[in-house]
């Protein structure tokens, strides 16, 4: 396909859209879908061939407020209902035209005012599979664009540029990881898309792969002209049984219109993209187990250097980034380097998406400027801690990352920030706890979280979390002692230092950080025998130790 | 490579050529190994030791890695699955949101521990690590069905349920 073929598919499913009166989306992702989105979308079919009005019925990725869900929203007018039924189907299509129907309208603007929506522009826009709604939304322009008038050093100049860190956790600059990967000496290369999405209680690369597949591969695809890889895997964890199906039709439609394969867009470059399954092991989120993962063998880390950029898959030069970080890819190229950097923060630029969960009313996916403050993601877009309970703590960054204190949430979220308060950016998963949540009984579970998903291999890690979570253990049911505290805290010191990868150097962060900012609720446990979450099972023994 | 001729398949259950066609699309290449194995348990519920040896077989990777990689991942299963599975998510927002009481009173309910199926084959007690519903939180799979804000009565309905069948 060339670029003017490309555009002209574009301004022609623009065209076809816009012959429709109103376009009523349905949002069917996994949330909405659990609650019968399937059935409300029939329903709305029905009753549209019935009222015989001029109405597109269009299933969507994620809208975002879950909690809200099934979701529908009406086109031009943007009117969100929520908490819908089938059987709602006839009066919301009866109300086309006139005044809608407001026992189940839902007025979310203060949720959306302070986003910004770049990963996913197209969330409750596009069908995920149909790949001329991704067209019709300026899909695969930047691939095309970039091949005739791009050479592979321009694109990482402007990746580079846009200041994009890697979305996967750690926060590497993009840009410098694909001029590595693009100098390391070699004809073969690989592009790896990390899909694994291993922090319990995290969605966001879910979401994007279910609801905007094109958006990943095409990002993959430019990838692959930078650093001049021909070759690109998805690794997809095997609890995504949707996410896979989208990305395969995706890819299949991809290759029918020739957007991948060889010679794309009349040119020399050739792309192509497949699918590797995870099997349930996070350590294989971990770059270097991904890969062995990748070559069919167990997933154990191994030490860098050498790093995939120079030796990865099979020995070659890998380049390795987030489903996230690819997402942001598209969006760059056609809007420029500077347009990204101009939002976000001084060291952490452009959006990022969060799976916000736990105990808030807003639950679901938000993507904000980086820079925005925790507070106001907390209280304004998520609509802080129902049920009148007091907020406690949020965690980021799952297993590797810690828990933030109440009295701390003004700080802006950006990777540095996050680092400096004993947490981490993580890949987006954000969970809000209030006051029926035990810290020690949260560092306890993500111990034993670490402790079960830890591989084996090096000693530190191994040994050093299965000793943690007794210590916890022991801690949270009343028979701990302040000596106990001492020895978690030298523990968590040596994990961190002596693990051979991540999972272990990042393991001790949950205790660390709830130490540092919950040391009273840990005392209260060893000291009075109490959990004022009144959520351990704490034993009474009579002679309390002094 | 022209040469080597992939073992016959183990008896003529059609499921097993489903498990061949996955080593040919992969050129019965040694990394499609993970690859078989999700083709296998996909298509008999589980990993036996006869499915672990012809698909080691037929790959040329040696039956201690592949055992070793078998064991390695979670999502794979040495024993069959009972007639229905019940699997509670306890990743952190499920955590959070009471997971523990749904898998104890399924656990007092079976009388089983998680991981385990009930003697007469029928419930099978799983446990996952966030299935990405967190949005929904406690969130289980009934056979496979995701649903969210999971009561422990309404599982015990869907538990009693099954019994009935
Ligand atoms: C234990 C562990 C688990 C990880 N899990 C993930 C994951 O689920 N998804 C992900 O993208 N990166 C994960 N990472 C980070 C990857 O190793 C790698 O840094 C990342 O995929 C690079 O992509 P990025 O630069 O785009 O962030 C994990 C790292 C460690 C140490
Ligand atoms: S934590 Fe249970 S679905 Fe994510």
């Amino acid at each position: 396909m060339t670029i003017e073929e490309l555009e002209q598919l574009a301004i022609s499913v623009r065209r076809d859209n816009a012959k429709f009166d109103y376009q009523v989306n349905v949002c069917m992702d996994l949330a909405c879908a659990s609650q019968g989105a399937g059935a409300i979308k029939e329903a709305l079919d029905q009753a549209v061939a019935a009222s015989g009005k001029n109405v597109l019925v269009r299933r969507t990725g994620c809208m975002g407020p879950c909690s809200h869900g099934p979701l529908v929203r009406v086109d031009p007018e943007k009117t969100l209902y929520r908490k819908l039924k089938s059987e709602h189907a006839e009066k919301i299509v009866g109300a086309l035209g006139s005044k809608p129907v407001s026992e189940l309208q839902c007025d979310l603007s203060e949720h959306f005012e302070g986003q910004v929506r770049v990963v996913l522009e197209n969330a409750g826009y596009i069908d995920p599979s149909k790949i001329e709604d991704y067209i019709g939304r300026d899909g695969y322009k930047a691939l095309l664009s970039m091949l005739t008038e791009m050479t592979p050093n321009g694109v990482i100049h402007r990746i580079t540029e846009s200041g994009l860190r890697g979305r996967g956790g750690g926060g590497y600059p993009t840009g410098l990881k694909w001029g590595t990967v693009a100098k390391a000496a070699g004809d073969t290369k690989f592009v790896v898309c990390n899909g694994d999405e291993g922090d319990p209680g995290a969605f966001m690369d879910r979401s994007v792969m279910e609801g905007d597949p094109h958006r990943v591969i095409e990002g993959m695809a430019i990838a692959g002209y930078a650093i001049g890889a021909s070759k690109g895997y998805i690794y997809v964890r095997a609890e995504y049984p949707l996410a896979v199906s989208r990305l395969t039709a995706a890819l299949r439609d991809a290759r029918r219109v020739g957007l991948l394969g060889m010679n794309i867009c009349n040119t020399t470059f050739n792309f192509d993209v497949e699918i590797r399954l995870g099997a349930g092991a996070f350590v294989c989120g971990e770059e270097t187990a991904l890969l062995a993962s990748i070559e069919g063998r167990r997933g154990n880390p191994r030490t860098r250097p050498p790093y995939p950029a120079s030796s990865g898959l099979w020995g070659k030069p890998t380049l390795i980034n987030n489903v996230e970080t690819y997402a942001n890819i598209a969006p760059i190229i056609r809007n420029g380097g500077k347009w990204f950097h101009n939002m976000g923060s001084e060291r952490s630029k452009g959006t990022k998406v969060f799976a916000l969960t736990g105990k808030i009313a807003n639950t679901g996916l938000v993507e904000v400027p980086m820079g925005i403050s925790l507070k106001d993601i907390i209280e304004k877009i998520g609509g802080g801690v129902p049920g009148g309970h007091k907020l406690k703590a949020v965690q980021t960054g799952g297993p590797s990352g810690g828990c933030i204190p109440a009295n701390m949430l003004d700080v802006g979220v950006s990777y540095d920030a996050l680092l400096k308060m004993g947490s981490i950016m993580g890949s987006g998963g954000m969970i809000v706890m209030d006051d029926t949540s035990c810290m020690v009984n949260v560092a306890r579970f993500f111990m034993e979280f670490c402790m079960t998903e830890s591989c084996g291999k090096c000693v530190p890690c191994r040994a050093g979390t299965a000793q943690m979570h007794t210590l916890l253990t022991r801690i949270a049911e009343g028979h701990g002692s302040m000596e106990d505290l001492e020895l978690l805290e030298d523990l968590c010191a040596t994990v961190k230092e002596a693990s051979l990868c991540g999972l272990g150097q990042t393991a001790p962060n949950p205790v660390l950080s709830t130490l540092k900012y919950f040391r009273a609720e840990y005392e209260e446990h060893i000291v009075h025998k109490r959990c004022p979450a009144g959520i351990c099972k704490v034993s009474h023994v009579e002679e309390v130790t002094a | 490579m022209a040469s080597f001729i992939p073992p016959a398949l183990p008896s003529d259950d059609k499921r097993w050529k489903i498990v061949h066609a996955t080593m040919r699309k992969n050129g019965f290449a040694r990394h499609a190994l993970i690859e078989t194995l999700h083709t296998v348990q996909s298509s008999f519920g589980y990993l036996d030791e006869d499915a672990i040896r012809f698909v080691a077989r037929s790959l040329r990777v040696p039956l201690s890695q592949a055992y070793g990689v078998v064991t390695f991942y979670h999502y794979f299963n040495l024993k069959p699955p009972g007639r229905h599975t019940v699997t509670v998510c306890a990743g952190t927002t499920c955590f959070i949101k009471g997971a523990d009481k749904l898998i104890a009173t399924a656990q007092k309910r079976l009388g089983i521990e998680t991981g385990h199926t009930t003697p007469d084959g029928e419930v099978s007690l799983m446990v996952a690590r966030c299935v990405g519903a967190c949005s929904r939180a406690p969130v289980t799979l009934m056979d496979g069905e995701v649903q969210g804000e999971m009561t422990s009565e309404q599982m015990l309905a869907q538990l009693e349920r099954w019994t009935v069948e």
